[in-house]
């Protein structure tokens, strides 16, 4: 087991961290832009410095690596979603064509798989596929807009299969609560090409989405880091009752279990990149992996993030400071990758097939 | 980054795995499984089985005992030892009192103790703690004042576990009254307990065992070449074993096991289903403070506990004391008059001692936070 990552994987992070912060100077720049369309505006540069091919020819460390830079300023540009998830997609397929244009920027891919009503089932039944046209709604459906092109998944007489859209279908958007867009999106005889060769493709999308959540779990967590290290900031600098407020213990050892929080957050969910970097994880580790981390999302997350807003204090609650747009995009990444209690529901079902739980591969 | 150990890092765990299962006596494993209160017995014939195989002190120099082991494979020595229902080493031998003597000791004092003190035919005590001298341990009150050859100790220990069957103890004691801060008039000095003057008082504890004692000392003579290193830099020394104590405390490996045999119980008592959300949550706790414990050991430098091992601190002994009262709410209404439920009263301890989790906050908000 082994947790260092090498020289040119600190390269990479140096790299994605001066280009995203530049782009992303001030909380306030960040929430400008995801004010006017598309909400985001890096994804030219983050094409342009190859981040967007890291899914094709590098392995779930670097795009951990980027989605945590990523975090750390809750850049909105959707490279979980278009790059890991969409691209992921894209590559398990063997669809070369969609895989090099999503990798050179020329391509935003959205996957359409949660369903209104459905929790965060993977098993379509609202889109049905039949006669070469799409029939049904997906909601809520991440930066369904902007997308190029759709991945969506749908009943089929064969199972759960996927197909590319690129138009004949409806976008109702709304902005989501952390500064994103959410899409419904309905299909009416929408004319939709299979991806992949056939039969059913639920297990390349739960593994594709697997992957997914635990890209996000590190958006979260450079999130977290953030929350920390701001709120210590302004404990030693904010001045209450003629001294600053690290002068209060209560305030301290809140600030200390945040800490205690975000490392063990970090340990699992950087384990969790681990298993799904490593060539022998079967499909099943891979899943068991993103619930772990998943799970340290939904508990850490929401410690981290509204501790970060209360020992603020109402400075806060103010859309003009940073934190606040911290705990919304925290409590959105939770609700797309699955909740505390459907994590715990997931592992749960399996719990009991262990003795000791082994990390070592 | 890797899943996997290193092919060395593997074989070393699978050497330490076979040793424990297989050399160390089932009876002695079974009474660990079961959570009993360890005997003297038990403890020595475990600790020289170790020994004799090189594998009770591994921390220390290697010229006296211990092994020239990468922080990680002090790790899975620690994890492996702990899943196998292996006792640990007595901490007041291996990891308290052995670095010290080896580390701050003159080499006559070395010779004398440090062989003895890995092999366990001396029982070390700790005389750290005294009433008014918890937390604030620097308010110490015990004195050692000299007289030609000797010390001529006086004053009260206390919290001393198993002081029941110590041969020796190790103490801070104030030897500069005078001196300008209260944290340097302090020695570190190393006393026979069948010395006159010197009585253990038993504590019964709220399960009813007896596991800690008060440790009284009415003008007791020490020889002077019983005190370690240099007089009055008794508080340097406390604060490296004090350091050397968290490391070791998480106790992630024991922790694995219960939970793991917790488990077990529940699908026995056909109530796996009911809890199993739980001891989901608790599985994942788990493991992030086994892999937290693996990322400071893969981390640490050698010699120098990295000050996240505050975090193992807390989350370990809150984990030991969760996995125990699952435990108890899985026996139901049988919890009343069972074994597990002394276990999970015990375990409060966890959070108390080795510096308690709230010393430990402070530590974290001082030295990583800055706060």
């Amino acid at each position: 087991m082994d947790f260092t990552i090498d020289a040119e994987q600190k390269a990479l992070v140096k790299a994605a961290r001066d280009l995203i912060s530049n782009v992303y100077d001030s909380s306030e720049t960040r929430r400008a832009i995801t004010k006017t369309e598309p909400g985001f505006a890096a994804w030219e540069q983050l094409a342009e410095m190859g981040l967007l091919s890291l899914p094709f020819e590098a392995t779930a460390v670097e795009t951990s690596l980027v989605a945590e830079e990523l975090g750390k300023v809750i850049a909105p540009d959707p490279f979980v979603e278009a790059v890991v998830f969409a691209g992921g997609l894209a590559a398990a397929v063997g669809d070369e064509a969609l895989s090099e244009s999503i990798a050179d920027g020329s391509t935003l891919a959205i996957v359409a798989w949660a369903e209104p009503g459905s929790r965060w089932s993977t098993t379509p039944s609202a889109v049905t596929f039949a006669d070469g046209v799409l029939n049904g709604v997906k909601a809520p459906v991440v930066q369904a807009e902007r997308a190029d092109v759709l991945i969506v998944s749908a009943a089929t007489a064969e199972g759960t299969r996927l197909f590319v859209v690129r138009d004949g279908y409806s976008v109702e958007t709304v902005r989501s609560i952390d500064g994103s867009r959410s899409g419904t999106v309905t299909f009416t005889n929408t004319p939709a090409e299979p991806l992949g060769a056939g039969g059913d493709q639920a297990g390349v999308l739960n593994l594709a989405l697997d992957r997914a959540r635990i890209a996000y779990a590190h958006e979260a967590l450079g999130s977290m880091q953030t929350c920390l290290e701001t709120t210590v900031g302004y404990l030693k600098t904010r001045k209450q009752f003629g001294v600053t407020l690290n002068s209060f213990q209560a305030l301290n050892f809140r600030a200390a279990d945040m800490y205690v929080a975000l490392e063990l957050a970090r340990s699992v969910i950087t384990w969790a990149t681990i298993v799904a970097a490593d060539e022998g994880s079967t499909p099943e580790a891979v899943a068991s992996a993103a619930s772990q981390a998943a799970l340290q999302v939904s508990v850490a997350g929401r410690h981290i993030g509204q501790d970060a807003v209360q020992l603020h204090g109402g400075i806060a609650m103010t859309a003009e400071y940073s934190v606040g747009h911290h705990l919304a995009r925290l409590t959105a990444i939770e609700h797309v990758i699955g909740d505390g209690a459907f994590h715990r529901a997931r592992l749960a079902a399996v719990v009991g097939e262990h003795g000791v739980l082994d990390p070592i591969g | 980054m890797r899943l996997q150990l290193s092919a060395e890092d593997q074989a070393f765990r699978e050497e330490m795995r076979t040793f424990f299962t297989t050399q160390v006596p089932q009876w002695i494993r079974d009474s660990v499984i079961n959570q009993e209160e360890p005997t003297k017995e038990l403890m020595v014939e475990s600790q020289r089985i170790l020994n004799a195989a090189g594998l009770a002190v591994p921390a220390w120099p290697v010229e006296w005992g211990g092994r020239d082991w990468t922080q990680l494979q002090k790790h899975i020595w620690h994890e492996e030892l702990q899943l196998a229902g292996v006792p640990e080493p007595l901490a007041f031998n291996a990891s308290m009192v052995g670095p010290v003597i080896a580390t701050f000791g003159s080499q006559e004092i070395k010779e004398r103790f440090l062989p003895a003190t890995a092999n366990m035919d001396i029982w070390w005590s700790q005389g750290f703690s005294e009433p008014d001298a918890g937390s604030d341990l620097a308010s110490l009150r015990t004195t050692a004042i000299k007289d030609g050859d000797h010390y001529v100790v006086n004053g009260q220990k206390t919290w001393t576990t198993l002081g029941q069957y110590g041969d020796w103890i190790f103490t801070l004691v104030r030897t500069n009254p005078e001196a300008a801060k209260r944290q340097q008039g302090i020695s570190f000095l190393l006393i026979d307990m069948t010395t006159p003057g010197l009585t253990v008082r038993p504590i019964e504890l709220i399960d009813g065992s007896v596991e800690v004692n008060e440790v009284f000392f009415d003008n007791v003579r020490v020889p002077v070449e019983n005190l370690v290193g240099e007089e009055n830099k008794g508080w340097d020394y406390a604060k490296f074993l004090l350091g050397n104590e968290r490391v070791g405390i998480a106790r992630v490996g024991s922790t694995k096991r219960v939970l793991a045999e917790t488990k077990e119980r529940a699908k026995e008592l056909g109530v796996f289903e009911q809890f199993a959300e739980r001891i989901v949550d608790l599985e994942n706790q788990v493991l992030a403070l086994d892999l937290t414990a693996l990322r400071v050991a893969a981390n640490s430098d050698k010699g120098r506990p990295d000050p996240v091992s505050s975090v193992l601190k807390i989350k370990g002994s809150v984990l030991t004391q969760a996995v125990s009262e699952l435990a108890v709410d899985i026996e139901g209404p049988a919890a009343v008059a069972d074994h597990l439920s002394l276990v999970y009263l015990n375990n409060r301890k966890t959070s108390i001692y080795g510096g308690s989790n709230e010393i430990q906050r402070t530590i974290i908000a001082g030295t990583i936070l800055g706060l």
